[in-house]
């Protein structure tokens, strides 16, 4: 059987893994190069954290689970480069009524299985010396961690090609080639590449990839800033963030959200994020955005007043209104399925993504139900008009 | 007319050029701002020692100095005049597209190293953007040992601080900018051993043409060159094409270099390797413009340049550009250009005769500067003295080696996603040193199908949205806006 994934973002390149060594034919284009468009302009949390009980929490629990064993297949150094680090997240209230919202949300996480410890002052202190003294209530998840993004995908795509996978860049889907009401072949820029089944893995494109194809998804996206400080000594030992984050996170508002969320890499910068504002492809970088970032930051860890920004990085997060990827065969087009909408969890996300398709394609048993995500409901076949 | 009512021009950079651009909007009718990251305006060329220093003479060392000076006392005495000092431009918003206006100019000003610089918004009716070059530098095996300085480095401590960098030392690079470097140095007393011009003296010649003193009087830099020739001759400094540093060695900090004969393309002529013992080197492979803030404005470049007109407008509206960012002619032609570009932003009459004097001056600078190109080229086979282990970004110590190895596995060669896995041109200098060679190692590896990353700007070394960098309590406090 032969597949096109067609972008080689980190959920492309992690379906292309999956599917290649599964035995099938995989080729993945992209119009760029690999990782070069959203995969290297976000950030590199695989969050449990965020997620309240859902099916998202089911599959950011089932990628969890999957990044360490992914990473054990191969060697250091290219499992180095993914920069893994299970450092935890501690999520931060700073006011009675965000401590309120976030006792409610951590219990219900707890419920469904969920890690969630509560810090007390001193217990906080000791893990984050640095952060601001101001806190209403502190919660520690021990599962969330990070990764490189580019370098995360590299290594996935990296897997694929061992696999037997081709990758071909610099080659735009332009259009779609159907029999009998079946894709059977993209048309591109670089000519037309038959298949038996095309994997729309285009993030925050794949709206207007899956419109060229004649089977449109309402995927938009939704911008998103972060700034990086000159390289410090250890200040920031977890993901640090704001109990805010959560309700920016779930909010659709058109208006700028903007929420803490801190963490440092291992070349020694500070990672502030991030904000979220639905401006289209709109790639200006607003000064008075990253003002708001800032503000938020310092609310947490307050001694960063006098550390400089070096640099400023903005992309496009694949949003879904109703917050859920869009995983699974597209009914209108035989032929088509569709890896994609992550929003703001796509690196996170993408293994158990990868693991989901390659099941429902090759036609065994998924690990988590697909229903949720499947691409015939109302949130993704609606047309928006705001776009 | 009020002051409020009157055309508003913002100039970014007092050197040569901003200065000009100021005097010319200014005699145009406009209320200027002219906003400088440094303390005195001058720029590179003219710049001015500390004040502490209360140089007796200053105009030591500096050509023009009293045409500065005086250029200096106008503008910023002048009552339609704000000369914001120790003021840098971090961020230009550009307006939406269809929107004819000037981009949002954002400000943060205070001394550098002092705490709490405020922020600062400008909405100018028309920015002129002046801020420079900075010296380029091509990586070579040991270029990180100290005792190894730029060219501009090493002229900023001489004629800045009047600091002597060493005892016994080659200058060695492209251009004629080698020529000042070694006249302070030897003027500071150093030993000035040699002066290494990479370029054959053929490719020197043929750019320069069958007149190259007449061409530099035009664009004002005959005397100069004059002076600094004589003066290497005074002091018996042989001056030798042909020939490049291609190695610099020592335990801890350099204590010799490798010289060889270069072929026309700049690969090393085997055999003709020398060993020079010194304590310093300076080294100097003509200059980069500082495109960050033209980039963020959104204007279009040409040969790695800001393009403009015979106005000296850039292609975004509103933006006007002068000096080294539109062409590397020394400062006679920046200032000329900021003349013209000034006029134009202030609203002042094209058909002027002065304005059209200006033009015809700065076309003559274009030739000279389309000319030096010529002369003093880069040549291609660079990257043939580079072994594995040589560190090309300084800041993360990314090593030749290791940005190959990115860019030659497929799933990492995007060019983005090599510099965040090698982490080349990431560090505090934000690529300001290592990235145009970076990107032109990158180049030839793996030629970039980035260009078409969809929705994200094409990558260009000079991308930097935060163009100076801002303090993270000075970036969360609400800017003074309208000012
Ligand atoms: C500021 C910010 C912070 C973020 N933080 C996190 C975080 O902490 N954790 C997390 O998990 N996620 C985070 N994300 C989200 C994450 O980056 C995305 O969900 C993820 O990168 C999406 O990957 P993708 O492969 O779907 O899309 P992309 O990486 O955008 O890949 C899609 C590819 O499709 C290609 N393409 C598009 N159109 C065509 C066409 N017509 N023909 C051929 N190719 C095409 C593109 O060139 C591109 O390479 C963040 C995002 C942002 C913006
Ligand atoms: C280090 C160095 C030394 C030089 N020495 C000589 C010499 O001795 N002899 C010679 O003939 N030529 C010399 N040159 C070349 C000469 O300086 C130029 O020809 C001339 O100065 C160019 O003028 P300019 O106005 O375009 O830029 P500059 O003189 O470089 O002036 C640009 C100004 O813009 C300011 N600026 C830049 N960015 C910002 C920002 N974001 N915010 C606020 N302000 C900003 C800078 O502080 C600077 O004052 C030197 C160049 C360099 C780089």
């Amino acid at each position: 059987m032969r597949v096109v994934v067609l972008g080689a973002g980190i959920v492309g390149a992690a379906c292309a893994r999956e599917l290649a060594r599964r035995g099938l034919a995989v080729t993945v284009l992209d119009r760029g190069g690999p990782a070069a468009a959203t995969t290297a302009h976000g950030e590199g949390n695989v969050l449990v954290s965020d997620k309240g009980p859902g099916p998202e929490l089911e599959l950011a629990r089932l990628s969890r689970r999957l990044w360490p064993e992914i990473l054990a297949e191969h060697e250091a150094p290219p499992a180095d480069a993914v920069e893994w680090d299970a450092k935890g997240g501690i999520v931060v209230a700073t006011t009675d009524a965000g401590a309120r919202e976030l006792a409610r949300f951590a219990d219900s996480q707890r419920a469904a299985g969920i890690t969630a410890d509560t810090l007390d002052a001193a217990a906080l202190a000791e893990a984050e010396p640095h952060v601001t003294r101001d806190v209403a209530l502190a919660v520690h998840y021990p599962e969330d961690a990070q990764v490189q993004p580019s370098g995360a995908a590299a290594f996935l795509l990296g897997g694929a090609l061992r696999a037997g996978a081709e990758l071909r860049t610099g080659c735009e889907v332009l259009g779609a080639v159907t029999s009998g009401g079946r894709l059977t072949a993209v048309r591109t820029s670089a000519g037309t590449i038959e298949a038996d089944a095309f994997v729309n893995a285009t993030g925050p494109w794949s709206g207007e990839v899956a419109a060229r194809l004649g089977a449109p998804v309402d995927v938009r996206p939704r911008r998103g800033e972060v700034l990086v400080t000159t390289p410090q000594p250890p200040l920031v030992f977890h993901k640090v963030y704001d109990a805010d984050y959560v309700g920016a996170v779930g909010s659709g508002a058109e208006e700028l959200q903007a929420s803490a969320v801190v963490e440092s890499t291992r070349a020694g910068t500070i990672l502030l994020g991030s904000s979220r504002r639905r401006v289209g492809f709109d790639d200006r970088l607003r000064p008075e955005v990253l003002s708001v970032i800032a503000r938020k930051a310092l609310r947490l860890f307050p001694c960063l007043a006098g550390v400089p920004v070096m640099r400023a990085y903005g992309g496009f997060r694949p949003y879904v209104p109703d917050h859920l990827p869009v995983i699974g065969p597209d009914p209108r087009l035989p032929g088509l399925w569709h890896a994609g909408g992550h929003e703001g969890a796509g690196i996170g996300l993408s293994p158990g993504t990868a693991l989901l398709l390659a099941d429902l394609l090759t036609g065994r048993a998924p690990q988590i139900d697909p229903a949720p995500f499947r691409v015939d409901r109302p949130a993704v076949l609606f047309e928006g008009d705001d776009q | 007319m009020t002051a409020r009512t009157r055309r508003h021009v913002a100039v970014v950079g007092a050197g040569p050029a901003g200065l000009a651009a100021a005097a010319a909007a200014l005699r145009a009718g406009a209320r200027v701002t002219l906003v400088d990251a440094a303390e005195r305006p001058g720029g590179q060329y003219h710049r001015m020692l500390p004040e502490q220093y209360r140089a007796a003479r200053p105009e030591r060392l500096h050509h023009g100095w009293a045409a500065f000076d005086r250029l200096r006392r106008h503008v910023l005495g002048h009552p339609r005049c704000a000369w914001w000092a120790e003021s840098s431009v971090w961020s230009l918003e550009r307006p939406g597209p269809g929107d004819e206006t000037a981009p949002r100019v954002h400000v943060v000003r205070g001394p550098a190293d002092g705490a709490g610089r405020e922020r600062l918004v400008l909405d100018p009716d028309a920015l002129v953007l002046a801020p420079g070059a900075h010296d380029r530098v091509l990586p070579f095996p040991g270029w990180d040992l100290p005792g190894v300085f730029t060219a501009g480095a090493a002229q900023a401590l001489a004629k800045g601080e009047r600091v002597v960098i060493g005892d016994r030392v080659v200058v060695a690079g492209a251009g004629p900018f080698l020529l000042p470097v070694a006249a302070s140095l030897l003027e500071a007393g150093s030993t000035v051993l040699e002066v290494l011009e990479a370029n054959p003296a053929a490719t020197v010649l043929r750019g320069w043409g069958r007149r190259p003193w007449e061409l530099a009087s035009q664009a004002g830099k005959a005397g100069e060159l004059a002076e600094y020739t004589a003066l290497l001759a005074r002091h018996r400094v042989p001056y030798r094409t042909g020939r490049a540093v291609i190695e610099a060695r020592g335990d801890g900090r350099v204590e010799e270099v490798v010289t060889a004969r270069l072929r026309a393309d700049w690969s090393v002529v085997s055999g003709t390797e020398r060993i020079v013992a010194v304590d310093a080197v300076c080294v100097g492979h003509g200059f980069t413009p500082q495109l960050e803030l033209p980039l963020a404005a959104g204007c279009a470049l040409r040969e790695g340049f800001v393009q403009v007109d015979g106005d000296q407008r850039t292609t975004a509206p509103a933006v006007l550009a002068a000096g080294e960012i539109t062409g590397i002619a020394g400062a006679p032609a920046a200032r000329v250009e900021g003349l013209v570009a000034g006029w134009a932003a202030g609203g002042g009459d094209a058909a002027a005769p002065e304005a059209r004097a200006a033009r015809r001056r700065r076309d003559r600078a274009r030739a000279f500067a389309a000319r030096l190109a010529a002369a003093h080229p880069i040549g291609d086979g660079w990257p043939g003295w580079l072994r594995p282990e040589t560190v090309v970004c300084r800041c993360e110590e990314t090593t030749y080696g290791a940005l190959c190895r990115a860019a030659d596995a497929p799933a990492s060669a995007a060019a983005r996603a090599v510099k965040l896995g090698t982490r080349a041109g990431l560090g505090p200098c934000q690529a300001r040193i290592c990235g145009p060679s970076v990107a032109e190692l990158l180049a030839r590896r793996s030629p970039p199908p980035d260009l078409a990353a969809g929705g994200h700007r094409p990558a260009t070394p000079h991308h930097r949205p935060v163009a100076q960098p801002i303090r993270l309590g000075e970036l969360a406090r609400p800017p003074k806006e309208n000012l």
